[in-house]
């Protein structure tokens, strides 16, 4: 972890932070090695009982981060055949912070051939006055898998939200699979209108991609088992993945329509 | 009455060698127009099955509400669902004819991907006003349903439906004593209204009601074959 | 270059098969999201921002001259909905017909040769600008002209709203439809030094997820 370098200025500048935490997976002998495992920032790591060839990591948040100003990127690679699952212990808040800058965090997920990620984090909020740009890039070798959740909820309870943007990248074998960016808060064009929240603040993905959807590509499917202010559907990409995405009015009945799409797609959720 | 009139002059009225638009080739299109409820699907379904035998047809609708008239003919199963297919038009089943006729266009070469070796497709436009025509870019000829029940000063009304389209067809002549409808002066003032273009009379409930139109139907295609030989 | 090409492309009267979409208009004024003049506003302006400016800065880069097979790439990526590639396709393909007869161009004949079951429509929409003499600048703007007259044209049919006051709506969004056009234009320009994955990808949960669910309605007036 870095700080802004001290200077004569320093009492008048603000710190910010800037961190970089790094994982590494393996596969060695029918189970997943972690030879990497470098906690950074408000990132901190902890391993959980794996689950057969798993490895299970859950991700501490323990520092209030990331305020406005702040870098925090995290660097994951799955490496050939390991199999890596991290969750994490409590949601991200976005938070106002002393400069006047946006927060970035930056979320890399490497996974090589007949590797398997599962990427479950808790979801992302964005507190009033906070400004957070998110991007998650996501290179996945033609064999590789990959689930991935994300959320985002708009405003603590019922407070205004902040700002928040969120890329998702996904290469697959090369070519770019999903490119999706969504612009929420404040000063944003119709953010909250009827054509892309109309005021549901709780927004949620969850992306499978499994060389196994390719052939045959799946169909369709409008999440009804869902509560009925909520919207979801999950929808077969240009290649081998599916995508629910989904809208609800709090973080709840979005956490059901995950569950539902988790259901619906034969997966184990968490 | 004149239930299952034919015009014996019908044969000469339209140049057998008209020029089709774009120099196109494929199978002859008929397009089918009218107000809402003169008859086009029931017609469109009995052309079906008295040309299906002998011809390799298809048919493409173009409902206000997608799909009601294409589910309608699949219903009387009058061809295999493949050589149906519906066309959303928007609210506006004019314009999907008319104006703007791509939607139609991509139906048509899709049939004739899917089927292959069409002889005829037929068009039968959404329930539209008596000022309904199709393009020219689209059909070779077109074909305007008007019935009995509607009203018999229809003809006298007019309208470019009524006046212009290469055959009209007083449909439902059955219903004429039920309605208090003067079929004779309704025919009159139909061939008054259209020159030398030809009337016919139908009435699809009796076996053979389809006959005139299905007539004018197969010495359209001879005109084609004529014209391409 | 002649700004009357412009008017030609943005015309709502161009016979390229788009009368009969609604742009999420049709499932939107459905749930009741758009009643008025105010809420059509509030769509159009989300629509514009988001898939609109994808729309947009696709066209201007096909109308750079830029690989349309890339752009293609680019937009199946950006559309995670198949309903909304498949309409983007069919459209495209209709545009390509009324475009290689108003403005006749081998590129266009090479693409429609290359994707005969269309390519996503704004990138016909950059080729057909090209093919008319048009900037980049101005293929933007015809496709952010198109986000907002779609669904303005539909609601006017869909809700019988005043047209003069629908209008009025496309006409207050002139400066976020040439702001749009001009962020579109600016990506468009650094594509040979960015790459395609530069462009914007902005998406609209509610669009993606109207769209798949007006895609399965029995009966529907527009196609999309």
């Amino acid at each position: 972890m870095t700080t802004a370098p001290p200077t004569a200025k320093a009492a008048q500048t603000p710190y910010t932070l800037n961190a970089t935490a790094r994982i590494t997976a393996e596969a060695a002998d029918g189970a997943t090695d972690l030879p990497l495992l470098h906690s950074d920032g408000p990132f901190s790591f902890r391993r959980l009982r794996p689950y057969g060839s798993q490895a299970h990591i859950c991700i501490l948040n323990t520092m209030s981060a990331p305020h406005n100003g702040d870098r925090l990127n995290t660097e994951v690679i799955v490496g050939p055949g390991a199999d890596l699952h991290v969750t994490s212990a409590a949601a991200t808040v976005a938070l106002p912070g002393p400069v006047p800058r946006h927060a970035a965090l930056g979320v890399n997920l490497r996974v090589a051939d007949h590797a398997r990620l599962r990427w479950l984090p808790e979801p992302v909020i964005s507190a009033a006055g906070s400004d957070l740009r998110q991007h998650i890039r996501i290179d996945l070798a033609p064999t590789a898998r990959l689930v991935l959740s994300e959320q985002q909820i708009l405003g603590r309870a019922h407070e205004p939200s902040g700002r928040l943007t969120s890329r998702i990248t996904v290469r697959h074998g090369g070519r770019t699979l999903l490119d999706q960016h969504s612009a929420y808060g404040p000063g944003l064009p119709g953010w909250d209108g009827p054509a892309v929240l109309a005021g549901n603040h709780a927004v949620g993905q969850l992306l499978v991609i499994d060389p196994a959807y390719r052939d045959p590509q799946p169909d369709t499917q409008i999440l009804d088992d869902i509560p009925v202010r909520a919207h979801g559907v999950i929808t077969p990409l240009a290649g081998p993945g599916v995508l629910l995405t989904a809208v609800a009015p709090d973080a709840g009945d979005l956490q059901r329509c995950l569950d539902a799409a988790f259901a619906h797609l034969g997966l184990p959720n968490g | 009455m004149h239930l299952h009139h034919t015009d014996p002059a019908l044969t000469d009225i339209i140049p057998p060698t008209a020029p089709r638009p774009g120099g196109r080739s494929g199978p002859l299109r008929i397009g089918l127009g009218g107000p809402v409820g003169a008859g086009k699907t029931a017609t469109v379904a009995a052309l079906c099955r008295r040309l299906r035998d002998t011809l390799s047809i298809a048919v493409v609708t173009n409902d206000i509400y997608t799909r009601e008239d294409a589910e309608a003919l699949l219903r009387q199963a009058v061809l295999p669902p493949e050589r149906i297919t519906a066309v959303e038009t928007g609210a506006c089943p004019h314009t999907a004819i008319r104006d703007d006729i791509s939607a139609n266009l991509e139906a048509v070469e899709d049939l004739q991907e899917r089927i292959g070796d069409l002889d005829l497709v037929l068009i039968e436009s959404g329930g539209d006003n008596l000022t309904a025509t199709f393009s020219k870019g689209l059909i070779d000829h077109q074909i305007f349903l008007i019935d009995v029940a509607g009203g018999d000063d229809i003809p006298r009304k007019g309208g470019p439906g009524v006046t212009t389209a290469d055959l009209l067809v007083i449909n439902k002549t059955d219903l004429a004593p039920h309605v208090g409808a003067d079929l004779s002066a309704m025919e009159r003032d139909a061939r008054a209204a259209r020159g030398s273009l030809p009337v016919v009379l139908t009435c699809l409930k009796d076996q053979h009601g389809i006959e005139p139109v299905a007539d004018w139907v197969c010495r359209r295609l001879a005109d084609l074959t004529a014209a391409r030989s | 270059m002649s700004s009357v090409s412009l008017l030609i492309l943005g015309d709502g009267r161009f016979p390229s098969g788009g009368h009969a979409h609604s742009g999420g208009a049709e499932a939107a004024i459905a749930a009741g999201r758009v009643h008025d003049t105010a809420t059509l506003e509030d769509f159009c302006r989300g629509r514009l921002a988001t898939t609109g400016l994808v729309a947009a800065s696709l066209a201007a880069a096909a109308a750079t001259g830029y690989d349309p097979l890339l752009l293609d790439a680019a937009a199946d990526a950006r559309t995670p909905s198949p309903a909304l590639r498949r309409v983007a396709r069919k459209l495209g393909r209709q545009l390509m017909r009324a475009v290689r007869t108003t403005w006749p161009d081998p590129e266009l004949d090479r693409l429609a040769a290359a994707l005969p079951a269309g390519a996503h429509q704004p990138i016909v929409m950059g080729l057909a600008a090209r093919a008319a003499g048009l900037t980049p600048h101005d293929a933007a703007r015809a496709a952010a002209y198109d986000s907002v007259s779609g669904p303005v044209t539909a609601a006017i049919r869909l809700l019988g709203l005043d047209p003069f006051e629908a209008t009025a709506v496309t006409a207050r969004l002139t400066g976020d439809m040439e702001n749009v056009a001009g962020e579109a234009a600016g990506h468009a320009a650094r594509l040979p030094a960015d790459g395609v994955d530069a462009l914007p990808a902005a998406s609209a949960p509610l669009l993606d997820i109207t769209a798949e669910q007006h895609a399965a309605w029995p009966v529907r007036l527009f196609a999309s």
